[in-house]
C-alpha cells in the first residue's frame, strides 16, 4: 500500500523558478543566455567604436584587389597581377598539400615505428623508443628549424653537384638536394589529355584519368571478391583470388601511365642551377620532413596502444577456431584494433594540419602565409583576415572531425 | 618380473645433473632469444647496430671535439684547428655559457636575477604537497635538492651574504613544515600566485594582494549568503569578486599605496624571456587550465540544452583553429574587442589565450573520463540522494579526473611546448626568439646547432619528468578492485 502525497495546492511562487529543480535549470539557462547575449553585445559594440576611432570599416573588399606579391611555390597559376582572394586560394591549397603529405609520410612513419616497438628484437625496441620520446617530448618548432637548418647550412650549393663536384645525388642521379632547393624528378606526360579549366584552375586530366583507372580497379577487386565470398557460401569451396585481386590493383594503373606516355623528366644542372625537373623549396621541404617526423611519434604510440589494447585470447580464439596467421590478423585483430587506433589517429591528422600553420618558421607560403601574413600586412585589415583565416582552418577541422564521426559510427560496437 | 632380471643394465642411482647446453644459458641466451631469434629478427639488429654504428662515426668527434670556453664562433673553430687539425670539427657549447643568463633570463634586469630564481624554486615548495602528498622521502629529496640549488644559486647571482642567510633560515623552516605537516604548506600554496606575479613583474604590494583578496571576498560571500540557498549563494560567491576585481581594487590601491607604500622594483613585461618567460607562461596556463577544462566538460554533458550548446560551440572552436592564430588574436584583434583605450599585458593576454586553448583539449580528455565511468557510479550517487555538486564532488569527478590522467599530463606537455610559438607575436621565448638574437650578434653568428641542442634537452627534460610524474600518479591512485 502505497500512499502517493499530493503535491502542494498553492499557486505558482517566484521562489519556485530558483529552488523547485522544474523550473530551475530553465532559469540558470535564461541566465547565462542573457549573460552570454551582454558580453557577445558587448564585444561588437567594443568593436564597431574601435572601428570608428580607427576610419576603418569591416568589408571583404580587399580580397578583390590586385595583390602585388609572388608566391615561390604554387599548385595553380598564380602571378603578382592576381588577387588576394587567389593568393589565398593558393595558400589553402599549400597547407593542404603539406597537411596532406605530412599525413601519409607520418602514418608510414607510425606503422612502422608502432609495430617495431613491439617487436620482440631488444635492440631496435629500445632505438625506437628512444625516438619516440626524443620526437615527443621536444617542440615541434625545434625539429622543424633544426631540420631547415641541414637543409639550408649542411647541404651543399647546387654548384657543387657539377663534374668533379664533391656532391653527388642519390637514387640514380635522380634527387638533388641543394642549399636553396631539393630538385625532384618531373612526372611528365607525352600524350597528355591536357587540362580542363574549372573556372577557377586548372585540373591535370592526366591525373583524373588515372585517380578512375585506380578507384575502377579497387571496384572491380571488390566485385570479384564478393563473388568469391558469395561462391564459397555456395559451395563451400572458395575460389583462388589472388592473382586477379593483385592485378586489379595494379594493372589499371599502369596501363593508364603506360596509355599517357609516362616518363619522368631527370632534374640536371644547367650552368648555376638545375633544370628539367621540379626545384621543391627546402621551407618546404623542412616542413614536411619536420612534420612527418613529430606526428609519426604520436602515431606509432597510437598504434602501438592500438594493438596492445587486443586482448591476447582473441588470438589464441582465433587459433583454436583453426583460422590461419593471416586470417586471424584480418579477421580478428585489426577490425578490432582499428576501432581502437582510428579516432586519435585521425586527431593526430588535425593536429598535423594546424601544426603546419607553423610554417611561418620556414617561410613556406601556406594559409597562414599569404592571408594571415602578406596580405594582412599590406592591406591592414587584420580583423578580416585573421577572422578569415580562422574560420577557413574551423571548417577545415570540422570538416575532418565530420569524417571521424562518420567512420566512428560506422564501426561502433553494436550493443544490444 | 621376469623381464626385468632379464635386462643386461637397470641404473640403480640418479644421475649428477648436466649443465645445460652453452647457447641456453646467460648472455648466449639472452642474445638468442632478444636479438637473433630468426632471420628477421638478425636482419633488424644488424640494421640497428649500423644505425647505432653510424651516428656514433658521424658525431662522436664533433662531441669529443666540444669546447666549453671560447668569446666567439671563430675562438671556438681556432681552439679546435689547434687541437685537433686541421678540417676538424666541434661543438661551441662556449655560446652557452657565454649567453647562459639570456636563455634562462632573456633581458630580466640583471640585479633582479634572484626574482625569478626564487619564484621557482617556491613553486616546487608551493606544489609539493599537492604533489608529493603520500611519501615523505620522494617529498625531502625534491626539497632539499630546490634548496641546495636555491643556496648556490643565489651567491651566483650576486645576492649579499645577508639575505642569503635569510633565504636559509626561510628555506629551513619551510623544509622543516615538510618534514613534520606537510598540509602547513599548502598556506603558501594558497598565497603563491599573487606572491609569483609580484615577485616576477614588481611594483606594488598591494596590486597582487588585493587581487588575491577577491577569493577571500568570494569565500566570505559565500559564507555570508549560504542560508539562502545553493545557487544564492554560488552566484554571490561569484559576483562579488568579479565586481571587486572589476571596481574595487584600483581605488582601494591607489588609498593603500598613497598611505602604506610598499613597492619593490617593476619589470616589464618586453624584458621578459627565455625560460622565465616559457616557465611563467606554461605554469599559469597548466594551473589555469585545469579547472576551466573540468568545468567545460561538466557544461558539456550537461542536461541543459543551452548551456551544452555554449560549451560545445566554444570546445570545437578552440580545438578547430591553429594556436599561432589564437595568438594572432592577443596580439592583433583583442585591442579591438576591449573597450577604447585599454591595453593590458601582453603577457597576460598570451597567458589567456594558451589556457583557452589548452582548456578545450582538457575538456575533451575529461569528457572521455566521465563517459568511461560505468552508468552506475551515477545512479550509485543519486540514489544516496547526493545533489548535482556533491555527486560531482565526491563520487564522479575523483574517479573521472584519475582516468584521465594521462591525457590531462600530455595536453599539460603540449601547452609546454606550445610555450615556444609565443615568438611570433613578438616574445623572446627560449627556443627562436634567444637563440635569434644571440644569433645576430657578431660573436656567434653561424652557430647553429648547439643552442637548438641545448633548448631541446631542457625541454626534454622538463617533459619527460612529466610524462614519468604521471606515470607514478597512476600507479599511485591505482586500486586493485579494479
Amino acid at each position: 500500500m502505497a500512499i502517493a502525497s499530493e503535491p502542494p495546492k498553492h499557486g505558482f511562487r517566484l521562489s519556485q523558478l530558483l529552488y523547485d529543480t522544474r523550473y530551475r535549470s530553465m532559469t540558470i539557462q535564461v541566465v547565462v543566455m542573457m549573460m552570454f547575449m551582454a558580453f557577445a553585445a558587448w564585444l561588437v559594440d567594443n568593436t564597431v567604436s574601435n572601428l570608428a576611432a580607427r576610419g576603418k570599416d569591416f568589408n571583404f573588399g580587399f580580397l578583390g584587389v590586385r595583390s602585388g606579391y609572388d608566391i615561390g611555390q604554387r599548385l595553380i597559376a598564380y602571378d603578382s597581377d592576381s588577387t588576394h582572394a587567389r593568393a589565398m586560394l593558393v595558400g589553402l591549397l599549400n597547407t593542404l598539400l603539406v597537411s596532406f603529405l605530412g599525413c601519409i609520410v607520418a602514418t608510414v612513419i607510425g606503422v612502422f615505428v608502432g609495430v617495431l616497438r613491439l617487436s620482440k628484437n631488444w635492440l631496435v625496441a629500445r632505438l625506437m623508443t628512444i625516438y619516440v620520446e626524443i620526437f615527443r617530448n621536444v617542440p615541434v618548432l625545434l625539429w622543424i628549424l633544426i631540420i631547415l637548418a641541414v637543409f639550408t647550412e649542411a647541404a651543399p650549393l647546387p654548384n657543387a653537384f657539377k663534374e668533379g663536384g664533391d656532391a653527388s645525388m642519390m637514387l640514380f642521379d635522380s634527387i638533388a638536394v641543394t642549399n636553396r632547393y631539393t630538385a625532384v624528378p618531373d612526372p611528365l606526360f607525352s600524350r597528355s589529355l591536357g587540362n580542363i579549366d574549372i573556372g577557377i584552375f586548372l585540373i591535370s586530366s592526366d591525373l583524373l584519368a588515372l585517380i578512375a583507372a585506380i578507384v575502377a580497379g579497387w571496384y572491380a577487386r571488390r566485385i570479384v571478391l564478393r563473388r568469391a565470398t558469395f561462391v564459397q557460401n555456395a559451395t563451400g569451396e572458395r575460389p583462388v583470388t589472388w592473382w586477379k585481386s593483385a592485378a586489379l590493383l595494379i594493372l589499371p594503373g599502369v596501363l593508364t601511365l603506360w596509355a599517357l606516355g609516362f616518363h619522368l623528366g631527370y632534374p640536371s644542372l644547367q650552368g648555376f642551377n638545375f633544370t628539367g625537373g621540379i626545384n621543391v623549396s627546402n621551407a618546404f621541404m623542412s616542413l614536411w620532413l619536420a612534420l612527418s617526423l613529430y606526428t609519426g611519434a604520436f602515431i606509432a604510440e597510437i598504434v602501438r596502444s592500438g594493438v596492445m589494447a587486443i586482448s591476447h585470447g582473441q588470438t589464441e580464439a582465433a587459433y583454436a577456431l583453426g583460422l590461419r596467421p593471416g586470417r586471424t590478423m584480418n579477421l580478428v585483430i585489426l577490425p578490432q584494433a582499428l576501432r581502437v587506433i582510428i579516432p586519435p589517429l585521425i586527431s593526430q591528422f588535425l593536429n598535423l594540419t594546424k601544426n603546419s600553420s607553423l610554417a611561418i618558421a620556414t617561410g613556406y607560403l601556406d594559409l597562414r602565409g599569404t592571408l594571415g601574413g602578406i596580405t594582412l600586412n599590406q592591406t591592414g585589415r587584420e580583423l578580416e583576415t585573421v577572422l578569415l583565416m580562422m574560420l577557413i582552418y574551423l571548417v577545415l577541422s570540422l570538416m575532418i572531425s565530420g569524417a571521424m564521426n562518420i567512420y566512428n559510427a560506422s564501426v561502433k560496437l553494436k550493443e544490444r | 618380473m621376469a623381464e626385468h632380471r632379464t635386462a643386461a643394465f637397470v641404473r640403480t642411482e640418479m644421475l649428477p645433473e648436466k649443465a645445460p647446453p652453452v647457447s641456453e644459458v646467460g648472455i648466449i641466451r639472452w642474445l638468442r632469444e632478444n636479438l637473433f631469434s630468426g632471420p628477421l629478427n638478425t636482419v633488424l639488429t644488424f640494421m640497428g647496430l649500423f644505425i647505432i654504428y653510424f651516428m656514433i662515426k658521424e658525431y662522436s668527434p664533433w662531441l669529443r671535439h666540444s669546447v666549453w670556453n671560447a668569446a666567439s664562433v671563430g675562438e671556438c673553430r681556432d681552439i679546435v684547428t689547434a687541437k685537433y687539425g686541421e678540417g676538424a670539427t666541434g661543438a661551441c657549447w662556449a655560446i652557452i655559457r657565454d649567453r647562459w643568463n639570456m636563455f634562462m633570463f632573456g633581458f630580466y634586469p640583471r640585479e633582479l636575477y634572484w626574482r625569478p630564481t626564487l619564484a621557482l624554486g617556491l613553486l616546487i615548495f608551493a606544489a609539493a604537497p599537492v604533489l608529493f602528498s603520500e611519501s615523505r622521502m620522494i617529498r625531502m629529496w625534491v626539497l632539499g635538492v630546490v634548496s641546495v640549488f636555491l643556496m648556490v644559486a643565489f651567491p651566483g647571482l650576486g645576492v649579499p651574504n645577508g639575505d642569503t642567510a635569510l633565504l636559509a633560515v626561510l628555506l629551513v623552516a619551510m623544509l622543516a613544515a615538510a618534514w613534520a605537516r606537510p598540509w602547513a604548506l599548502l598556506w603558501l600554496t594558497a598565497i603563491y600566485p599573487g606572491l609569483a606575479v609580484w615577485m616576477l613583474w614588481g611594483g606594488s604590494v598591494w596590486g597582487p594582494t588585493l587581487a588575491m583578496a577577491g577569493f577571500v571576498i568570494g569565500w566570505a560571500a559565500w559564507l555570508a549568503t549560504r542560508r539562502l540557498g545553493t545557487i544564492l549563494s554560488v552566484g554571490a560567491a561569484v559576483l562579488v569578486p568579479v565586481l571587486w576585481w572589476l571596481f574595487g581594487i584600483a581605488p582601494v590601491q591607489a588609498f593603500l599605496d598613497a598611505g602604506l607604500p610598499f613597492a619593490i622594483e617593476g619589470v616589464r613585461s618586453e624584458k621578459f624571456g627565455g625560460f622565465v618567460l616559457a616557465l611563467t607562461i606554461g605554469v599559469a596556463g597548466i594551473a589555469l587550465s585545469l579547472p576551466m577544462g573540468v568545468v567545460l566538460a561538466l557544461a558539456r554533458r550537461s542536461d541543459m540544452l543551452l548551456v551544452k550548446a555554449l560549451a560545445v560551440g566554444f570546445i570545437e572552436f578552440i580545438r578547430g583553429v591553429p594556436l599561432i592564430s589564437l595568438l594572432f588574436v592577443a596580439s592583433l584583434l583583442l585591442n579591438y574587442f576591449l573597450p577604447p583605450g585599454t591595453n593590458f599585458d601582453i603577457i597576460l593576454r598570451v597567458i589567456i589565450m594558451v589556457t583557452m586553448f589548452a582548456a578545450a583539449y582538457i575538456a575533451e580528455v575529461v569528457r572521455g573520463g566521465l563517459a568511461a565511468l560505468p552508468r552506475g557510479q551515477y545512479e550509485a550517487a543519486d540514489s544516496l540522494g547526493l545533489d548535482y555538486w556533491k555527486a560531482q564532488r565526491l563520487i564522479i569527478l575523483p574517479q573521472a579526473l584519475k582516468i584521465s590522467i594521462p591525457g590531462i599530463v600530455s595536453t599539460f606537455i603540449g601547452l609546454f611546448k606550445d610555450t615556444t610559438l609565443v615568438v611570433f607575436v613578438g616574445l623572446l621565448d627560449p627556443l627562436k626568439g634567444i637563440t635569434d638574437s644571440v644569433r645576430a650578434s657578431f660573436e656567434w653568428k653561424g652557430a647553429y646547432w648547439e643552442p637548438y641542442i641545448f633548448v631541446g634537452c631542457i625541454f626534454f627534460i622538463f617533459n619527460f619528468s612529466m610524462s614519468r610524474y604521471s606515470m607514478y600518479l597512476e600507479r599511485r591512485l591505482h586500486r586493485d578492485h579494479e
